[in-house]
């Protein structure tokens, strides 16, 4: 379908372009419907209306009502210490507090290993897939090896998708037949990987609703698979997460993390109006990174997260650069 | 959650300034939490407020009825007003002169596909003779997978693959032609998930439903969607004046705040809800049960719908005989163990169940399939007699039995003790007790 992409062509302005992007579609997504942050935080006073806004527009942004609360409650007992005077000051403020938050977690994908196993969850529809094949590009843009694994054997053509994403990304796909048990999938590309000096082996699973137990158990053994060729397998286990998803994301981080263990985040659609602020609940509640983000549906659109650059984009601050 | 909204409705409105009736205070006090609970559910914020504006209106200086305490009046004005604002129930309709031409939009991952999939086998269950569309020459193996649908369910398929995304509306035209040529009466037209803000899409979108007579332009939308809930709609409302909207993934334990949202700012029916992985899995939307979903108040209606699909009624009414008079065996033990297993997974259930969020937990409590199986092997291990009556088991018969079941005598224990505990609880049933935590009679859920 595509040509492999030549790992050279990526130019090294190319982060800088995507958070630039990421910011734009959050522009795009400009909300008629509540008062837009950027405004919010460009008025005169800290007044009451300024305040009620502010809690408007962090809910809007999905941030959740006790992050909500928090944030602003803090920043109010700062401007009643007369600490902060304005708006700006407040932002600035906002800024630096929720950045102390978000730094110093560990975000670096593990991928020590021979190989190293990136075992990918979600629920339905949240892009694991997609997500899959970026990042197998992403990594062999760094020089490494990916293998992929067809594990989603249950949902119609995901194989098929898999593998147009494997050609696409210029790597390739172990995979058996639909209905075929996910823990051979696995078992064979770890192999296939050691044989042929590949890695990381990553590794799709299907869809399945937080909710449902017996799916979860499946995602136990195929970790109990991995585990038994290699204890420390898998290296990562990442879920994918839907920026557009609300209070729920937080509820499935809980109930994946608890089943498996996860070791990171993948944010997905944040090229839509959503703002994800749902980030600043799930880091501060369950500590479980968001490691990758993703903004299109195209090969290059992933990208490691950065909160420096997430928060600029969120609270939408573009002069301070 | 129910529970929990009417307790801490009940203590924001513990003292009542109003004499019998809600005063303005006593209103405001109540709103705050409904409004809390309207957010935690992913309501849209600006719909929270209009809503919650509309309930005020409502409730100040209605009469607390006898009846019910002032948390649980204002409960019901909640939901009346909910359930009005999600609206009548509209039936599919069909074009009186064929074909019914369905077209599905939505973001990406919204389930679009599986609910054209769906839906062919909804219309043809109505008699209907469906052919599925895919449009999506975007997503990888977005047509495959409309086919291996299609052909699971034995309708046909028009999806012509290898198309750039210039020939879209083409496809969409020629597959009224593939209608008429396998005498099809209904088109359902799949298109590729597109965002709220991608205006060349939208545009697109606009194209393939002016090339068809769409009589059903249809929003499938994620039930677990936040905020962004009502921009998504309203981008696509204005694009293709959407007919109608089908809710996902509802089998999740997400509030579907989302629904209220769509519902508020496009006045457009939702007509399905989906409910699972599998192509049976499309229900007929009804406003009640989605208001007491929203309100944390459990979807007991599906509940006692679902019992009653799966739950012989004449084996339930002998249940409820047995149970009322306390005279449980093992035997009704292990059928209902197996009625339990036929309504589907235990979480689902619990899931619809008043009080969600607490008994979740309860989840891990519950026997896995696996234990349910063990169960099943241990009273089989059993004498006719000691299935009766249980109270016969001595060490010897214990030894034997999980031999028998080649499993330990603690787990033949285990389940006598909570065979014995449930035949406790059935007995207070029996007296008409409320089990704590439950809104109604349970075995009234057993009806048929």
């Amino acid at each position: 379908m595509n040509a492999p992409p030549n790992p050279e062509d990526t130019a090294p302005g190319e982060r800088q372009g995507f958070w630039k992007r990421f910011s734009k579609t959050l522009e795009a997504g400009r909300q008629s419907y509540v008062a837009d942050i950027k405004e919010v935080f460009g008025r005169p006073a800290l007044d009451a209306a300024f305040w009620d806004d502010l809690e408007t527009t962090l809910i809007a942004a999905d941030a959740g009502v006790p992050t909500t609360e928090r944030v602003v409650q803090d920043l109010r007992r700062q401007a009643a210490g007369a600490h902060l005077r304005s708006p700006a000051d407040a932002l600035a403020y906002l800024r630096a507090d929720l950045v102390g938050e978000l730094q110093g977690r560990p975000r670096a994908l593990n991928l020590d290993g021979a190989p190293a196993v990136v075992l990918v969850v979600g629920v339905n529809g949240s892009g694991k897939t997609t997500t899959i094949g970026k990042l197998a590009y992403l990594l062999r843009r760094e020089g490494r090896r990916p293998l992929l694994a067809a594990g989603d054997t249950f949902r119609a053509a995901a194989i098929d998708q898999l593998r147009l994403w494997g050609e696409r990304a210029g790597v390739e796909v172990v995979a058996h037949q639909p209905g075929a048990d996910p823990g051979a999938v696995a078992f064979d590309a770890v192999q296939a990987a050691r044989a042929r000096g590949a890695g990381p082996v990553i590794i799709d699973t299907a869809g399945r609703l937080h909710t449902r137990s017996d799916l979860m158990e499946e995602l136990r053994k195929v970790r109990r698979v991995l585990q038994r060729l290699d204890p420390a397998s898998p290296q990562e286990v990442l879920a994918v997460l839907d920026a557009h998803v609300g209070q729920n994301s937080a509820q499935q981080v809980k109930v994946f993390q608890e089943a498996i263990g996860l070791t990171g985040l993948a944010l997905t659609k944040m090229d839509g109006s959503a703002r994800a602020g749902v980030v600043l609940s799930i880091e501060a509640e369950l500590s479980v990174p968001v490691k990758l983000v993703g903004i299109g549906e195209g090969l290059e659109d992933l990208n490691r997260f950065d909160p420096g650059q997430y928060l600029d984009a969120l609270l939408r601050i573009e002069e301070a650069r | 959650m129910f529970e929990s909204l009417t307790e801490r409705l009940d203590q924001a409105l513990k003292t009542l300034t109003g004499r019998g009736k809600l005063s303005e205070a006593d209103v405001d006090a109540g709103l705050r939490e409904v409004r809390l609970a309207l957010l935690e559910a992913d309501v849209n914020y600006k719909v929270v407020k209009d809503f919650v504006a509309s309930i005020r209106a409502r409730a100040v200086g209605a009469e607390v009825m006898d009846s019910l305490n002032p948390g649980q009046q204002l409960v019901k004005i909640v939901d009346e007003e909910m359930v009005r604002l999600l609206g009548d129930r509209v039936p599919m309709g069909y074009a009186p002169s064929p074909p019914t031409v369905i077209v599905l939009a939505g973001l990406q991952g919204s389930g679009k596909t599986t609910t054209a999939g769906k839906l062919a086998l909804f219309t043809r269950r109505e008699g209907h003779r469906p052919l599925l569309v895919s449009t999506d020459v975007r997503r990888p193996a977005a047509m495959e997978q409309l086919e291996i649908l299609a052909k699971s369910i034995n309708a046909p398929a028009y999806a012509p693959r290898g198309t750039d995304p210039v020939a879209i509306v083409a496809i969409a035209r020629e597959s009224l032609a593939e209608a008429r040529r396998v005498n099809a009466d209904v088109v359902i037209v799949d298109t590729a998930g597109r965002l709220q803000v991608d205006e060349d899409l939208l545009a697109e979108l606009k194209r393939i439903t002016d090339a068809v007579p769409a009589q059903h332009r249809l929003l499938v939308l994620d039930a677990m969607t936040g905020q962004q809930a009502v921009n998504v709609t309203v981008s696509f409302q204005r694009t293709i004046s959407l007919s109608g909207a089908i809710l996902t993934k509802m089998d999740g334990d997400a509030r579907g705040g989302a629904a209220l949202s769509l519902r508020a700012v496009t006045q457009c029916p939702i007509q399905f809800v989906g409910v699972g992985e599998k192509l049976t899995d499309l229900e007929i939307f009804y406003p009640d049960r989605m208001a007491s979903r929203i309100l944390g108040m459990g979807d007991v209606l599906t509940l006692i719908e679902k019992a009653q699909d799966q739950v012989d009624a004449s084996q339930a009414r002998e249940m409820e005989k047995k149970l009322r008079a306390g005279r449980l065996t093992l035997t009704d033990f292990m059928e209902q163990l197996k009625q339990v297993k036929k309504m589907g997974p235990l979480e689902g259930i619990i899931g619809m169940l008043p009080g969600a969020g607490k008994i979740k937990n309860l989840a891990g409590a519950l026997p896995t399939d696996d234990q349910l199986k063990e169960m099943e092997a241990i009273i089989l291990s059993m004498t006719p007699l000691e299935r009766e009556r249980p109270e016969v088991m001595d060490g010897s018969r214990r030894r034997r039995i999980a031999r028998g079941a080649g499993t330990d005598i603690a787990a033949v224990n285990r389940l006598l003790k909570g065979f014995q505990q449930m035949q406790q609880m059935m007995k207070q049933m029996g007296k008409g007790k409320r089990i704590k935590g439950l809104p109604m009679d349970p075995a009234q859920l057993l009806k048929g």
